[in-house]
């Protein structure tokens, strides 16, 4: 019986090795296409640095696996899903683009989603945030990595409602990513015994959020969820300051705040905010050598998206090396059973759904005199175990978990 | 004869055409070729400058979208359903417009538009910003799987040209020369005895349905259907695709769809892929200052001259 075993394992084994020898990456190129919002409202939270990052990844490979060189494509989706499903079908159908990468804005992650269905190409999310991406709207080959609205619920929504705050009134991006946050937020928010008092839409990208500030402030409600990210968030900010909203006794809750955002508001307007973050430059040895890196290329400390799309980049091509092949689902499920240690994440793990499960941490933006200098913006008061954040595989709805 | 002769070449170019180039830029090309072809029926031949036909190209992407996806229609019912509601928006709008004329008829339309954009924002069938997605390509007339490019190239290709000949036999029939009459003097048509509100509305609806049945056309390529189709800026676009290629030119429209959605394609992962709109802006001015007839009325005018 063992003996039998013995021979069977080993054949097994020299099929593997056979394969692996005979697997080999195609047209000798391995390509990466990434698409971002260069000039709109997560410009600053993604955008060009994101490209930067990708390309951090791709040099520590020398540029190349063995024969095959490493290419990246990059493209502005303007946040419009029709833009990025155009090219990223155009891409995978002629140019030889063996990977998605970034995809920054819900509504184009998953119309990516559907062309890398098709195509079966591996899809790394990193800047788009809606926790459907790993569930209901999952796909085999769609990989989530830096955060999502379940995580950024339990943070910050938990550490508010913990705080008092149990009446909310939330201002919500219109679009899927609005959407999954104010759910997840009001799940949390409600198991925690709070109540949400209203919401209101406000199209995306805004400008003027003076008739929205007004309706948050007459619903009476203890705290003002913002919904929303990037410049929106940034502008809501500064909309409540004139409208005297925190002076009148409210309290703001911006659910997803980047490092970017609080650069662009200042430390006098974002003092004492609570935020959830996946990343933050100046937490362990690893994160500033490579923020310090990142630094010098663009002149701005990374946020969680750029981050995140390096370590995303980089896991996939790791995949690729130690398997020397770009099929994927060969390399998919060399992504899974390696764990992501890297300046973003240690100890990351890559689920099935497509969740990649790391520690995020709940941060408050220091005062004035807190901080030594410019970036130095955070204090890093809990760390949320990734199971807490994402929830665990059997709480997931991907129907191809 | 000469010029179904030029027909005859366009339509062999056209069949041997994606074995050369991208079949789904073709295909985007072929929708937006009719789009425009269709905005100038009633701009080249009926001197109506519509503001809004963005509202019927989106439109029905999005109608045929959700009778693609949700109903499980076959492609060919979801496309005419389509271009029927269009057609029927036309009506809607048209029997409104067509009340005035000049800057006030191209304000109408716009402002008709706008509200429909908005409509199509806040309701729950399109998804809002997010789209509506993941529509089904399904197959033609039960058999033919669209899911191949090249399968569903040659069927955009078939229900363009449907499009393209319906317009020329429409331009050339005594309905077309009645329109003709119409726009170069409307008084004049309308002491002949003529109809006039009758007339202008036929081909408002007429244009109109064409537009949709190209952009549920498109949905059904991309299987997406979005905001953008529905914007405004697009209605600014056919009137600059049709421009630029030649106002009340039967071939003009298609051509300069072909110049634009060619240039924006391949700007948009240049080094000018912020500045497409700018460039298509500097195109736009040169076209008006230097080349008002478009490129084939210009052509035209040069080939007369010649012979």
């Amino acid at each position: 019986m063992s003996v039998l075993k013995k021979v069977l394992y080993g054949a097994s084994a020299l099929a593997l090795m056979s394969g692996m020898a005979s697997a080999e990456i195609s047209g000798g190129v391995v390509k990466i296409g990434l698409l971002t919002d260069m000039s709109g409202a997560y410009s600053d939270v993604a955008g060009e640095g994101t490209i930067v990052a990708a390309q951090m990844a791709i040099d520590e490979f020398g540029g190349a696996i063995g024969d095959a060189k490493i290419e990246l494509v990059s493209a502005d989706h303007q946040n419009k899903a029709d833009i990025a499903a155009n090219t990223a079908r155009e891409w995978g159908d002629t140019a030889g683009v063996d990977a998605y990468a970034e995809l920054v804005t819900t509504s184009v992650a998953m119309a990516v989603f559907e062309v890398a269905k098709q195509q079966n190409k591996i899809t790394l999310v990193s800047g788009a945030a809606s926790s459907p991406l790993t569930n209901d709207a999952c796909i085999p080959t769609g990989l989530h990595w830096t955060y999502n609205t379940r995580a950024l619920a339990v943070g910050t929504g938990g550490a508010v409602v913990k705080e008092g705050g149990d009446s909310w009134f939330f201002l919500t991006a219109d679009y899927a990513f609005g959407d999954a946050l104010q759910k997840d937020v009001t799940a949390v928010v409600e198991a925690a015994g709070g109540q949400v008092v209203g919401s209101v839409k406000h199209p995306f990208p805004a400008s003027d959020f003076s008739s929205f500030i007004l309706q948050a402030q007459a619903s009476g409600a203890k705290i003002v969820g913002l919904a929303n990210a990037g410049a929106d968030t940034i502008n809501a900010i500064k909309a409540a300051k004139e409208f005297g909203l925190v002076a009148g006794g409210q309290k703001i809750a911006g659910l997803l705040v980047f490092l970017s955002d609080i650069h662009a508001l200042g430390l006098d307007t974002a003092q004492g905010m609570q935020m959830t973050v996946s990343f933050y430059w100046d937490r362990d040895d690893a994160s500033r050598a490579w923020s310090q890196k990142f630094f010098e290329k663009t002149g701005k400390m990374p946020t969680g998206v750029q981050a995140g799309t390096y370590s995303a980049v980089r896991h996939y091509l790791q995949a690729i090396k130690d398997t020397g092949s770009d099929d994927t689902d060969t390399v998919l499920a060399k992504m899974r059973e390696t764990p992501v240690n890297d300046a973003f994440a240690q100890g990351g793990v890559l689920r099935t759904d497509g969740r990649m499960v790391h520690d995020m941490f709940l941060a408050e933006v220091k005062k004035p005199e807190e901080s030594t200098g410019p970036w130095d913006y955070l204090k890093v008061i809990r760390t949320i175990p990734g199971e807490e954040a994402f929830g665990t595989l059997e709480e997931s709805t991907c129907p191809t978990k | 004869m000469k010029t179904s002769a030029g027909y005859l070449l366009a339509l062999a170019a056209l069949l041997v055409a994606p074995l050369a180039f991208y079949p789904i830029l073709l295909m985007k090309l072929l929708c937006f070729a009719l789009f425009a072809s269709a905005f100038n029926l009633i701009l080249g031949f009926g001197g109506l400058l519509s503001f809004g036909h963005a509202a019927f190209f989106g439109g029905a992407a999005y109608f045929t979208g959700h009778a693609l996806k949700v109903w499980g229609l076959p492609t060919e019912m979801g496309i005419l359903f389509g271009a029927g509601l269009a057609g029927l928006m036309g009506l809607a709008i048209g029997q409104l417009a067509i009340r005035r004329q000049g800057i006030y008829f191209a304000m109408i339309t716009l402002a008709m538009a706008q509200m429909a954009y908005f409509f199509f924002v806040s309701s729950p069938f399109t998804g809002g910003e997010n789209g509506l997605q993941g529509i089904p390509r399904g197959k033609a007339l039960g058999v033919f799987d669209l899911q191949d490019d090249l399968t569903m190239y040659y069927f955009v290709l078939a229900i363009c040209v449907a499009g393209f000949l319906l317009i020329v036999r429409t331009v050339h029939s005594p309905f077309g020369q009645v329109l003709a009459a119409i726009r170069d003097n409307e008084n004049r048509a309308r002491s002949l005895g003529y109809d006039v509100e009758r007339y202008k509305l036929l081909a408002f609806v007429l244009s109109a349905t064409l537009a949709g049945a190209a952009g549920a056309t498109k949905s059904v390529v991309f299987q997406l259907a979005s905001l953008s189709d529905a914007h405004w800026h697009m209605s600014g676009e056919v009137v600059l695709m049709t421009l630029l290629g030649g106002l009340g030119t039967l071939a003009g429209p298609a051509v300069g769809s072909a110049v634009i959605v060619t240039l924006q394609n391949k700007l948009a992962t240049g080094v000018l892929a912020a500045w497409v709109p700018v460039v298509l802006g500097v195109i736009f001015v040169a076209c008006v200052l230097t080349f008002r007839r478009g490129i084939v009325g210009e052509l035209r005018a040069i080939w007369r001259k010649s012979f």
